[in-house]
């Protein structure tokens, strides 16, 4: 259930990265822990993130938390769609994007889990 | 009882605007009975149980001599010298004790017992209720008045029905032996499929108990709270001659009063949660006691506790919100009024 082209984190972020793009979501495992989704707040553009480094927070009606950014880069794009509709988080969390960076040091995806290492975590 | 069976935006929708059925056997019950059950029941509570008729129910508080919560319950009353009083899940060992160490003191013909264990309780919440209820049981629901209760048989058992609930919807619970529950539930579900009904969770009963701006004893209030400070003066029986906490709550109402739980909704895009504190010239001089992002008003509101001077509908609050000061404006409560109410 997990798409096999995308890369995992323990944190739960899921990343695509094509060739100096990356691109930055939450999986459909973090979706339904922290229930309907009701605000996503995102960096600016132009941002500069280290891996691992809270680039934003993610709020459902019972908790908020952060998140982290899966490969270090700037950031290029943010999704504003999700701020009329935070809850595509929740209806298609693979398909729904929060950040887009150019990645500044390639080789840390190789670092992330694949989609058979993320399920086996989640079990 | 589960955190959430579909979410709790669904959940919270379908009692708003059909049904919803919450498992709340967690909820405590004890019984006070004997000929000095009344006596004990107005000393241990702050609202005039005297004034209860029988099948009469009343939202009441066990309250301390400084006037603060050691519980927020509701009274029902079984007959002249019989009361039973519903009480917080987590705290009924503690309430249990309490009535029973201050009735012991005053002496008296009064038997306190926990009967918690006794029973289940199932609540049907929303505008669909009556009519699903209704279809398992051969008591006249429609002339059972908001806050009264019955006993009766429903869909085969024998139960106690009170026309209450947390939500701020029209609804009934059920009141039923443990080993039966099971069997409630299963037949509730059944008798609402076609109307919408839906199992709903802990965190549907939190969003809609907030809506309708019901306390949360624990978190808006507890020991160092006092009843005039929840906001809660009109469960406060002003003509008894006497009962825990009265002195103190007679001075407040004099004009003793330094803070106060009003109702806020937040005008930026964040949720103010329990804990975030309210700031003004850089300190803190309030803190939010809930809060949440409501469903169906599609709004951050919430509950704090804020100086008088701040209380007034229309002030404008500052809240600390993770680092972020977000602006407030306390606001009539409830938040959410039901339709013909």
């Amino acid at each position: 259930m997990y798409p096999a082209d995308l890369k995992y984190t323990n944190d739960h972020e899921w990343v695509r990265v094509a060739g100096a793009e990356a691109t930055v979501g939450i999986t459909d495992f973090a979706q339904k822990q922290l229930g309907d989704v009701v605000f996503v707040e995102l960096p600016e553009v132009g941002r500069t993130l280290k891996q691992g480094e809270a680039f934003g927070t993610i709020e459902s009606v019972k908790a908020v938390s952060e998140l982290f950014s899966p490969v270090s880069g700037v950031v290029t794009a943010v999704n504003g769609e999700l701020g009329s509709h935070p809850d595509f988080v929740n209806s298609k969390p693979h398909d729904t994007w929060m950040i887009r960076l150019k990645v500044s040091n390639a080789g840390e995806a190789a670092s992330l889990l694949d989609a058979t290492a993320y399920e086996a975590l989640t079990k | 009882m589960p955190v959430e069976y579909t979410g709790i935006i669904d959940e919270h929708m379908a009692v708003r605007t059909k049904a919803g059925l919450f498992d709340v056997s967690h909820m405590g019950q004890i019984e006070i009975a004997g000929p000095q059950a009344l006596a004990a029941v107005q000393h241990l509570t702050c609202n005039d149980a005297s004034k209860l008729a029988i099948g009469q129910i009343q939202y009441s508080a066990l309250t301390t001599p400084a006037a603060g919560f050691v519980d927020d319950i509701l009274v029902y009353r079984f007959a002249d010298d019989h009361f039973m009083l519903v009480v917080n899940a987590g705290n009924i060992v503690k309430d249990y004790e309490w009535i029973q160490n201050n009735t012991r003191q005053r002496g008296g013909d009064v038997a306190v017992v926990n009967a918690s264990s006794r029973y289940a309780l199932i609540a049907i919440q929303g505008p669909e209720a009556e009519a699903i209820l209704q279809t398992l049981t051969s008591m006249d629901l429609p002339a059972m008045k908001y806050y009264w209760f019955g006993t009766g048989e429903v869909a085969g058992q024998r139960v106690t029905v009170s026309r209450t609930g947390y939500t701020g919807e029209d609804g009934f619970e059920i009141f039923l032996p443990p080993a039966g529950a099971e069997k409630m539930w299963n037949a509730l579900l059944e008798a609402g499929a076609g109307r919408g009904l839906q199992p709903c969770g802990l965190g549907a009963r939190d969003t809609l108990r907030l809506e309708a701006a019901m306390r949360l004893c624990g978190s808006d209030m507890d020991d160092e709270t006092t009843v005039l400070e929840a906001d809660l003066g009109w469960i406060v029986g002003w003509q008894k001659a006497e009962f825990l906490g009265r002195d103190v709550l007679l001075e407040q109402k004099a004009g003793g009063l330094t803070r106060r739980l009003v109702g806020f909704e937040v005008m930026d895009k964040a949720i103010a949660r329990h804990g975030y504190p309210v700031v003004a010239g850089g300190a803190q001089v309030g803190v939010v006691t809930s809060g949440t992002q409501t469903p169906f008003l599609k709004k951050a509101i919430g509950l704090a506790m804020v100086p008088v001077s701040m209380s007034a509908v229309g002030s404008v609050l500052s809240i600390d919100v993770r680092g972020r000061q977000v602006t407030a404006h306390v606001v009539p409560q409830p938040f959410y009024t039901r339709a013909g109410k």
